[in-house]
């Protein structure tokens, strides 16, 4: 490969070559013997005619290297074999004389060759120019253009630009001296000289003031095909850059709106206008009943649906000519013989969006209906068309129909359906959702369609609303507890994930369950075998804090029955009730000190509680304690061996609390004997656990780290190895929250069975301390930081009123310093939105830039085509030689070819300089044009008021130049809008 | 714009492939792979569409072979179906009742013809007579000058030897 293109005239001599080509295969002979291989042969028949062809393809003789090269090109089109090591013997075929050779040579050329890549690009620059040159044959110039306009790198743009001009120019179709056969010849070139200097443009903005005006006088040729060829460039150019400089020409298209009857064409002009009527309204006024009109008239379906798209998307506020679209969109939605019909109805439908949804309720029935068409992507269309009009007043109805649709439908798009509905739900934080008993109800739901693959996304919400909805608790456990007392949805491994979240739920609110031991079981049950190791952890994690639970809770309630003469709810003060209390409240004012301050809240709910244990009595007898501990023992006592460290670790963690309970003395007595040793016994045992579980987690802010202020004085980048030392000097206890620390302290002697659950959070606190930079605040004042370490501080107040209310409240916890800031509940999505952000915005920041050289170029050549603003003298010669090109066209032969001489000894200048002139104005233009001409801008842009950039745009370019062009010139379009 | 054309067979072997973005070859294969394991398992009496990286690919059987054609996402569909239409319609017209194999033995002129009819991704030339009269007049061209080179080299050949 590497001595191909080098070492090939000199090694091959022509003894081989004689051998070649009598002997050589032809195309046809290749084609047979591949296809009449046994299939698994195929890879080595390749290599061995690439082989064949690397010999032949260094032949002196052109027909032998043509017929390789034939080869070759249909190897690496059709079997996609590489050809870029060939690119040099395609180019030496390039300038052969028989059009055979030629052609072969540009169909490999155009087929393999990379702008990019294919680095002897450059040495087809003088064969393509002396190809498109007038003198050579049309068919070579034709070849020349393709091969331009698809493998042109910006260099040879730029370099051939002045060679595409001539085919551009109306010479060759409209001067009558020419001779009728040269005018047939040469007009078919016509239009793809317009499309290759639509790809020139695009490469190489600097050789817009070349091109775009002969371009544009493409716009009014006689001939069709020039005026489609010229459209399409603009079509193209107007959708890949900023549409703004392209304004000016608008009665030009217009005129041909009106005047053409040509499909292609108009579908391409309305392209255009869809782009160019936001900008200006007006142009919206005058366009919508000439596209009415066509709606109304054409029988070609893909001008109707360019119509509506075109309606649809740039004239939102013309109801009447939406309200004809909308109406054909039905037409095409029930139109039960064509699927592309209804497939392209959603899909403009979509781009109708929320503004105009009326559009979508009217055709409600249809969408609905194509979420059961057989066709895949028709059903995908309508859920996306369906999901984008959901609101909150609606998401209800519409989720439920999915979900139940989804019931029925086949798993794939079943999935889709849910996932569609976890999406949208889950969006920003759940705002659309209002009544969250609804929603979490509809999460169960979904976990028992038998399709349902969905288990992540749907055990991340309910986890998630556990955290961040107070209010949806009770509904929330309700739901779990229906999920877990299934065993079929066990033996789906979908499912896992949900009952893995539900297990966490049932286990972190257990206070609303309402029946423990039904819990116990379920959670319990022979089948949770199935289950893999972690979410059988998080089951007996959450036996561990039900038991936890039930304990505490008996206690209390025996502790209640004693004082009851008092009233229960009066008897805050015990411990045991204060953590209750805490427990119930889901907080930990305990912890924090300031009791007094949320009393009045802590007052309320225990009362609440209290009296749902009592209504609950009977569970709370001793009876029910023991049998739940003999179902635990039973079930949990085997796993302790298990071979899953999550799983042992656990089992062992709730069998040693067992232990520990039934060691001490008084649980062999009477009930009482709870009461009496509430101080030192079981009753301090159960209240340390439970309030180890008490504590709430809260929901983070996922950039919350961001926002904390680096403290005065504080280096981060420093090793904290001395900080270390002297904290580990300290005790932990004040570094505990109170009410945590010192019972754990008091404990330290009886606890040592369940000590490794109090050991984690001993752990964790420890780590805390070392590392608390790395941590969160925990109190979220700054003030409070420097009070560091402080281990477990309590994330969330006390919090009531509704859900959304709550969803407030809770997410501000975690974003205290700024609390008047943040109203929205969003911290999560807020960081989401900016990590989104940055990405693309970045890459559209690039593309724009590029974009603007392009269309900021156009726009001078349109709007001001008196050359450029900084380099007057380069610009007038450039116009003068653009206007003599027109201006002399009817004139006489020999002036283009003085033009040219002309065009290629201004070019070098321009083309460096136009792009220095380009990127200065980028730089400096926008700040000092700003007051320069603001009545200059006044006056001349008026036609332009709708963007604001490409005003300020406009507005350095012109600059240099005289008001006196700028400002006829500006009027002279608007007239002809309006 | 047009950024591809695909042929394919119902077994998914490629038949023709016309690119009008930069891909390189390695891109290329990855798009053929990905393309037919999409347009090749959708059944009949489907639409004629498929969504695809942001782009559209626009498809129509006619019998064995799937021509394919991957536009932007803002382009009309509709139109890209009329223009395959075309195309197959001119092949027709060429080939006298095209089939498969007229494709395989003459892939250089199915090019042919489809540069006639899209240059750089862009629909041209919307009449088939013209197509038909172009690229005759370039066969015939070839024709004579083959005719020519071919006596030439008998004459060469017989001198040298």
């Amino acid at each position: 490969m590497a001595g191909g293109s080098s070492s090939s005239s000199s090694s091959s001599s022509t003894g081989p070559s004689l051998v070649d080509s009598l002997f050589q295969r032809s195309l046809d002979d290749l084609i047979k013997s591949l296809r009449s291989q046994p299939v698994g042969a195929e890879p080595a028949l390749l290599s061995r005619a690439l082989a064949e062809i690397r010999r032949e393809i260094r032949s002196p003789d052109p027909d032998t290297k043509a017929v390789a090269l034939q080869k070759l090109t249909y190897l690496s089109s059709i079997h996609g074999l590489d050809a870029s090591w060939a690119a040099f013997h395609a180019l030496e075929l390039l300038p052969s004389p028989s059009p055979l050779h030629k052609r072969l040579a540009y169909l490999a050329a155009s087929l393999s060759f990379h702008p990019s890549t294919t680095d002897v690009l450059p040495l087809a620059t003088h064969q393509l120019r002396k190809d498109l040159s007038p003198s050579s044959p049309p068919n070579f110039s034709s070849l020349a253009l393709h091969l331009l306009s698809l493998s042109a790198s910006p260099d040879l743009a730029r370099h051939l630009a002045p060679d595409i001009l001539p085919l551009l120019s109306p010479r060759a179709s409209s001067t009558t001296t020419n001779t009728k056969n040269n005018n047939n010849n040469s007009s078919p070139l016509r239009p793809k000289a317009a499309v290759a200097t639509l790809h020139a443009l695009s490469l190489c903005p600097d050789v817009v003031p070349l091109l775009v005006k002969p371009l544009v006088d493409c716009l009014s040729s006689p001939d069709p095909r020039v005026v489609s060829a010229a459209v399409g460039a603009f079509a193209e150019l107007v959708s890949a850059t900023d549409p703004s400089p392209y304004l000016p020409l608008a009665p030009e298209f217009y005129r041909l709106l009106t005047d053409s009857r040509n499909n292609w064409v108009l579908i391409k002009l309305l392209k255009i206008f869809a782009r160019l009527a936001p900008l200006e309204p007006r142009l919206a006024a005058r366009l919508v009943d000439p596209l009415c009109d066509l709606i109304r008239r054409s029988s070609a379906q893909s001008l109707v649906l360019e119509c509506v798209r075109t309606l649809f998307s740039g004239f939102p506020d013309h109801d009447r000519a939406l309200r004809l679209a909308v109406d054909k969109v039905k037409e095409f939605l029930t139109n039960d013989d064509d699927p592309n019909l209804r497939y392209l109805g959603l899909r403009a439908l979509t781009i109708l969006g929320p503004r105009n949804s009326w559009g979508v309720v009217e055709s409600r029935d249809s969408v609905i209906q194509s979420l059961a068409d057989p066709d895949p992507n028709i059903r995908h269309e309508a859920l996306r068309l369906i999901m984008g009009m959901v609101f909150d007043t609606n998401v209800v109805e519409i989720s439920v129909m999915l979900v139940n649709y989804a019931m029925k439908s086949d798993p794939v798009f079943a999935n889709e359906m849910l996932d569609a509905v976890l999406t949208t739900c889950g969006r920003n934080v759940y705002e659309l959702i209002v009544d969250f008993d609804w929603y979490v109800s509809l999460l169960g739901e979904m976990a028992r369609n038998p399709h349902c693959a969905k288990g992540e996304e749907i055990e991340r919400q309910l986890v998630d609303i556990g955290l961040r909805v107070r209010d949806a608790r009770p509904e929330l456990v309700r739901v779990a507890r229906d999920l877990l007392i299934d065993p079929a949805l066990l033996g789906n491994p979908f499912l896992w994930r949900i009952l893995s979240a539900a297990a966490w739920v049932s286990g972190e609110y257990v206070e609303f369950s309402t029946n423990w031991l039904e819990l116990v079981e379920a959670l319990l049950q022979p089948r949770t075998s199935l289950l893999p190791p972690l979410v059988r952890a998080v089951y007996i994690q959450a036996v561990f804090k039900v038991l936890a639970f039930c304990f505490s809770s008996y206690i209390d309630q025996l502790e209640a029955s004693q004082v009851s003469s008092l009233g229960h709810s009066t008897t805050v003060g015990g411990s045991t009730i204060e953590c209750n209390a805490a427990s119930a409240n889901c907080l930990s004012d305990d912890i924090t000190g300031t009791e007094s301050a949320d009393g009045f809240a802590t007052a309320d709910k225990p009362a609440s509680l209290l009296s749902l244990l009592e209504k609950k009595d009977p569970f709370f007898t001793r009876e029910s304690l023991k049998r739940i501990l003999y179902l635990i023992e039973t079930a949990v006592g085997p796993l302790s061996e298990n071979d899953d460290v999550e799983v042992q670790e656990r089992a062992r963690n709730v069998l040693g609390l067992i232990h520990m309970l039934q060691e001490i003395p008084a649980w062999k007595t009477e009930e009482e004997g709870f009461k009496k040793d509430k101080d030192n016994g079981v009753g301090k045992i159960m209240n340390l656990m439970q309030a180890m579980f008490s504590e709430e987690i809260g929901p983070v802010s996922v950039n919350a780290q961001k926002r904390v202020p680096v403290p005065e004085g504080l280096v981060l980048e420093e090793n904290l190895s001395d900080l270390a030392m002297i904290l580990t000097e300290g005790d932990i206890a004040p570094s505990m929250s109170i009410s945590f620390t010192l019972r754990s302290h008091q404990h330290m002697e009886t606890k040592d069975e369940a000590a490794p659950s109090v050991q984690s959070t001993y752990l964790l606190a420890e780590h805390r301390k070392r590392h608390g930079l790395y941590y969160l605040p925990a109190e979220k004042d700054e003030t409070e930081l420097n009070d560091f370490p402080r281990a477990y501080d309590p994330l969330l107040p006390v919090s009531h009123s509704d859900a959304t209310e709550d969803l407030v409240k809770l997410t501000e916890q975690s974003l205290i310093p700024r609390k008047v800031k943040h109203t929205k509940p969003r911290p999560i999505v807020l960081k989401m939105d900016e990590g989104d952000g940055v990405l693309p915005s970045a890459l559209t920041t690039v593309k724009e830039s590029k974009d603007d050289m392009l269309s900021g170029a156009i726009h001078e050549v349109l709007l001001g085509n008196e050359g450029k603003p900084s380099s007057s003298q380069k610009g007038s010669s450039n116009k003068s030689s653009g206007r003599r090109m027109k201006g002399v066209s009817d004139n006489s032969e020999s002036v283009p070819q003085s033009k040219e001489n002309l065009d290629l000894g201004d070019r070098e200048n321009r083309s460096s300089s136009s792009r220095r002139s380009q990127h200065r104005s980028h730089g400096k233009g926008r700040h000092r044009s700003s007051q320069n001409n603001e009545e200059k801008e006044e006056k001349s842009h008026r036609n332009s008021t709708r963007s604001g950039h490409h005003h300020e745009r406009h507005e350095h370019r012109q600059r240099g130049e005289t008001p006196l062009n700028a400002v006829p010139q500006a009027p002279a379009i608007q007239d002809l809008l309006l | 714009m047009i950024h591809f054309v695909i042929l394919l067979s119902r077994q998914g072997k490629v038949r023709l492939t016309k690119w009008y973005s930069p891909y390189s070859q390695k891109e290329r294969t990855k798009v053929i792979r990905e393309l037919s394991g999409l347009i090749l398992t959708r059944g009949p009496k489907l639409c004629n569409f498929v969504e695809w990286k942001g782009y559209k690919v626009v498809y129509r059987r006619y019998a064995s072979l799937y021509f394919c054609m991957c536009i932007d996402a803002d382009d009309n569909e509709l139109e890209i179906l009329e223009i395959i239409h075309h195309f197959v319609e001119i092949l027709d017209r060429y080939f006298g009742s095209v089939c498969e194999l007229d494709l395989i033995f003459n892939f250089h002129k199915a090019y042919y013809i489809l540069d006639e009819i899209l240059i750089a991704g862009e629909f041209q030339e919307p009449s088939k007579k013209t197509v038909a009269r172009l690229i005759a007049a370039q066969d015939s061209l070839v024709e004579t000058a083959q005719e020519q080179a071919s006596s030439i080299s008998n004459m060469i050949g017989q001198a040298t030897k």
